[in-house]
């Protein structure tokens, strides 16, 4: 199937390779607005293989990408009005630094395509130019013992391109330091929103189930009222954790994220009282602080799969002793607001 | 990066500067600016910037660079519990690491 992203076709001595649009149009756009928002995230992939930009020949650069079209997109775009190459590897779909993670970017893949697409009859000078995230998977020496080419680490973002072709094939540090900018954190949120799955859904109709017991039996009118407002409050510890601790991330005092999950929990915690959502029954106040502040701390952690500075060693440290206050937290604020629908 | 440094202490860096050729790739693929070249040899400046991604051991051609990489992630270190294996990703392409 032609592609819309396909606009020529290039000859060249290891056959016809497609050229591809510097441009974004209106379905790109759109499209990458549906995969922010997790809606067929999965199979958002390219073709692997060359593709032309311009009108390259063989004094070309090369550039290595990933299959998830997104990223593809963004170097496309950011090779407007240059000629070069672009490899793409099969990463699953996945983007390039956590395909570099996994091991799909990386060395034996890149060297399978520079052989199996027959880069050293495209192209004459034995470079390919590869995102700096993909190190993480590739090793730069053993591309070069198996199959001659020298990999130049280019910028970790795309749009530094064409000033890093400018600088002489070298990174400015500004080029190589990956930045976690508000921008950045907001365009995760979606992804984060959906971690829950079907749990937004049941977890919440339990509360609203259960928000109707009292002494003398069931209450459909409790039900609601009660239950309406048990909703708003997990709701909000949800997105305490899942979107307002990543917003304001920076600002928010601690390193750990359960912490500064924590800290975000009971503010909004406290706002919720002080607007007197929560009750005025002790028991549930003490209950809803254990549920907003758990449910927050755990989202707000999960975040850190998402933040692009927290290292393995210090995620599982945080975890060995929150994870456990967490469910500590939820299932003693859950008893408790039980509890508190008999006194 | 500032205001926006993770726990101290903890991460597994470690470089073994006898064994440094001076290559400079562990610089040059580092996204933390870990390291700094001094007099031909690297050297490790901001360790508890070091979030374990393992670039630096990847392209480090003298094996002078170690380090426990993986995946600095909760939903990934869960997966890996509940499966008895390493922290796993298994979350979708984008969003997520």
């Amino acid at each position: 199937m032609k592609q819309h992203y396909i606009i020529g076709q290039i000859e060249t001595p290891a056959g016809i390779v497609g050229q591809v649009s510097t441009v974004w149009t209106n379905k790109d756009l759109f499209s990458t607005l549906k995969v922010r928002w997790s809606i067929g995230r999965m199979d958002y992939t390219v073709m692997p293989g060359l593709y032309a930009v311009g009108n390259p020949d063989k004094e070309s650069d090369v550039y290595v990408s990933c299959n998830f079209k997104l990223s593809f997109d963004h170097l496309r775009r950011a090779l407007h009005g240059m000629n070069g190459w672009i490899l793409v590897l099969d990463t699953k779909g996945i983007n390039v630094w956590c395909a570099a993670g996994k091991g799909t970017f990386g060395t034996k893949e890149l060297a399978y395509r520079i052989k199996e697409h027959q880069l050293e009859k495209v192209v004459t000078h034995k470079r390919v130019i590869v995102p700096q995230l993909g190190a993480t998977g590739v090793s730069a020496y053993k591309i070069k013992e198996e199959t001659g080419c020298k990999v130049v680490y280019g910028p970790v973002k795309a749009c530094d391109i064409p000033g890093f072709v400018a600088n002489g094939y070298k990174t400015l540090p500004e080029m190589r330091k990956i930045d976690f900018t508000l921008l950045e954190r907001t365009k995760l949120i979606p992804v984060e929103l959906f971690y829950a799955k079907y749990y937004l859904i049941i977890v919440p109709a339990i509360f609203l189930i259960l928000a109707g017991l009292h002494t003398k039996g069931f209450s459909v009118d409790l039900s609601w009222s009660n239950g309406g407002r048990a909703v708003i409050n997990l709701c909000i510890a949800y997105l305490s954790g899942c979107v307002i601790t990543p917003i304001l991330l920076p600002l928010i005092p601690f390193k750990r994220f359960s912490l500064k999950g924590v800290v975000t929990g009971w503010l909004m915690a406290a706002l919720l009282l002080y607007f007197n959502f929560l009750s005025t029954n002790i028991v549930e106040i003490i209950a809803w602080f254990l549920l907003i502040g758990g449910i927050s701390s755990f989202m707000a952690m999960n975040f850190t799969g998402a933040s692009t500075y927290t290292s393995l060693s210090g995620v599982q440290k945080e975890m060995k002793v929150f994870l456990p206050l967490q469910i500590g937290c939820v299932a003693l604020g859950s008893m408790g607001w039980i509890f508190s629908r008999f006194i | 990066m500032k205001g926006l440094t993770y726990i101290k202490n903890v991460n597994t860096l470690q470089l073994d500067s006898e064994k440094c050729n001076g290559c400079a790739v562990c610089s040059v693929v580092c996204p933390h600016a870990v390291f700094i070249m001094k007099e031909g040899k690297s050297f490790v400046q901001h360790k508890d910037l070091c979030m374990e991604c393992g670039a630096c051991v990847m392209n480090c051609p003298t094996q002078a660079v170690t380090v426990k990489s993986g995946v600095g992630c909760a939903a990934g270190v869960i997966s890996g519990w509940i499966r008895g294996t390493e922290p796993v990703c298994d979350c979708g392409p984008g969003g997520c690491c």
